[in-house]
């Protein structure tokens, strides 16, 4: 059965490049054309986000103590090496804010897409593989749900369940998950009709053996391209909702938040709350698309266009 | 055609009422909602009264036909901080936000359109690629960022805008950029696969052998098709800006939907919350049918399609 699943993998495979069709050069080659740019990126934020406690030079919730609060960065004039990029409202330390904030926007980041990728892949086999009125009900709740607007969806939730960051990672997961459905459903309809799967079916293998042992390795390259598109979403629709005060609640760094405490200081031009916070997320959400664009040609020509 | 329009409304109508049901489940799911209904700090009788007037004490069933009622004669509930209709307030907010869609819709057009129209003329080259760059900077800068750097920039240090408010295009620019931003971007892809799609068309190839000139071709035989995609999304995306500009509203101070929406979760105003978001709902339900009905009407191979 396995040597089954490797020829079904092999068309898609070959169509992107010639190297990935044998299995030991398929790593070394993916190695040495893994992409520069949005590795060199997204590495150190990684690194940043993992080792945080021992990089920040502060406690990012706590203020330091002799500062003055909106200390500028220390090349400018007040600003001094103690606080290399300034203090907040609350005279915290905006650098360790920010290294903590790349913590909570990288882990809501890759949890929520990996909520939503779950659930939407597990319920766009169940509507695609099984049809029927299954099929009926799930796609008709993924249309319900595709009505609203993400981030007006997000945001009811976030007010009903409250502010805590793993409630943010559950809502954005519960918001995200349509995308996958749609796009796993169809996948999932044509592979049912494909010989591996009949035969599976005709050998008496059950229908959770055939979905775990025929379907969901065939789709998972489009959950990951998926994946990938998602991500930067999902750090946005983070960002947002701490910026609006129903995300990750305070004294937690999030960049959202950061941004809307700086925002009382906009008027008067204090420019660093602003720029930097929204410099991590773009920068982060760049990658990640980078990425994406990177991982959609090589696991799957077909998807390019997306 | 009457069989299809039939069967789309059915489709609409289900999809909101799995929505309405949605909104009241996740409400009686997260706690008490008397609790959010009430007032903050209301005495217990005060909370036993608003129990019955909102007929919470009677079984879920009930409550649901009561809450469909209300949405069905267009109410939509009382907002407790205006003691108004949620309806009410929604349709006396809409022409605001309207007018900054339409803005916004006005922007993305003036970008996303020649943009993409250039790169595919110009096919994998220098204005391809500067396409593509914006195009993936207009994914990855977070609008409501993008407003704060502009505010910065053009109101505190150049003093060429004014911050907030309403009146002039003076006050509309900042924020139509904004939000168009994200727009602009997703307009350019399209505009560009659907460029490429109709250049390589026989319709296209023919008009050239006729020995049209270049740009008569573009215009009149290309342009005129690539458009209808285009014009479908930048349909559904003026929707979407309408209610879900949330935090670029919030930012400069415009009193459109989105505010109303921010101002409802901040004053615990739960109707008004739940109200526009089931307003939204069925706005987005309403023009997806009208496109499926244009769509069918245009192209008879789509009705036949089940």
């Amino acid at each position: 059965m396995i040597s089954t699943i490797e020829e079904t993998r092999v068309p898609a495979i070959a169509a992107g490049s010639r190297e990935f069709t044998s299995v030991p050069g398929r790593w070394t080659g993916l190695a040495r054309q893994l992409p520069a740019l949005p590795l060199a990126i997204l590495v150190p934020f990684v690194l940043i986000a993992l080792f945080a406690d021992w990089i920040a030079p502060y406690d990012p919730t706590e203020p330091i103590p002799g500062a003055k609060i909106f200390e500028p960065p220390f090349w400018m004039e007040g600003g001094s090496v103690h606080a290399l990029l300034g203090t907040d409202f609350q005279s915290r330390d905006l650098l360790s804010r920010l290294i903590f904030g790349a913590r909570v926007s990288l882990i809501v980041g890759v949890t929520g897409t990996l909520v939503a990728g779950s659930i939407g892949t597990a319920l766009g086999i169940l509507a695609g593989y099984l049809g029927g009125w299954v099929d009926q009900v799930i796609m008709r709740l993924t249309d319900a749900w595709l009505a609203l607007p993400a981030l007006v969806f997000a945001i009811f939730l976030a007010t009903m369940l409250g502010p805590s960051m793993w409630n943010i990672v559950i809502i954005l997961g519960a918001v995200y998950w349509t995308r996958y459905a749609r796009v796993i459903r169809g996948e999932v309809l044509s592979l049912r009709e494909r010989e591996f799967v009949k035969l599976a079916e005709i050998a008496g293998g059950s229908r959770t053996r055939v979905i775990f042992r025929h379907i969901l390795p065939n789709v998972l390259n489009s959950t990951m391209v998926l994946a990938s598109l998602t991500i930067g979403v999902v750090i946005i629709a983070e960002a947002s909702l701490s910026f609006l005060g129903v995300g990750v609640p305070p004294p937690e760094p999030a960049w959202g938040s950061m941004l809307a405490d700086g925002r009382s200081m906009l008027m008067v031009g204090d420019w660093w709350l602003t720029i930097f916070p929204g410099l991590g997320i773009l920068l982060v959400v760049l990658a990640t698309q980078l990425l994406g664009d990177w991982l959609r040609i090589r696991l799957d020509p077909q998807l390019r266009n997306m | 055609m009457g069989q299809f329009m039939l069967r789309r409304t059915m489709y609409a109508v289900v999809t909101l009422f799995i929505l309405s049901l949605t909104i009241f489940t996740v409400v009686r799911l997260t706690g008490d909602p008397v609790t959010l209904l009430a007032e903050p700090g209301a005495r217990a009788e005060d909370l036993d009264r608003v129990r019955t007037e909102w007929g919470l004490d009677r079984p879920w069933p009930v409550q649901y036909l009561a809450f469909a009622k209300n949405v069905f004669t267009g109410e939509l509930g009382k907002s407790f901080n205006y003691q108004m209709p949620v309806s009410t307030l929604y349709f006396q907010r809409l022409p605001n936000s309207l007018e900054l869609a339409l803005a916004a819709t006005l922007i993305s057009f003036f970008i996303g359109i020649p943009a993409g129209i250039i790169s595919a003329v110009r096919v994998n080259s220098g204005w391809d690629s500067f396409g593509k760059v914006v195009a993936l900077l207009g994914l990855s800068i977070p609008g409501f960022w993008l407003g704060l750097v502009m505010i910065l920039t053009f109101s505190v240090w150049l003093h060429w805008l004014p911050t907030s408010g309403q009146g002039s295009w003076r006050n509309l620019i900042m924020p139509a950029v904004a939000l168009g931003w994200y727009f602009a971007a997703s307009l350019l892809r399209l505009t560009r696969s659907s460029m490429l799609e109709v250049l390589r068309s026989e319709y296209v190839k023919l008009a050239r052998l006729k020995g049209l000139p270049g740009y008569v071709v573009l215009a009149v035989h290309a342009f005129k098709n690539a458009l209808i995609p285009v014009l479908t999304l930048a349909g559904v995306n003026l929707v979407v800006m309408i209610n879900a500009a949330v935090i670029i509203e919030v930012i400069f101070a415009w009193p459109g939907i989105g505010r109303l929406l921010y101002e409802g979760i901040f004053q615990r105003d739960f109707p008004l919350v739940q109200g526009i978001v089931m307003e939204a709902g069925i706005m987005i339900v309403v023009i997806n049918l009208v496109v499926d009905i244009l769509y069918a009407y245009i192209d008879p191979r789509i009705r036949l399609t089940k």
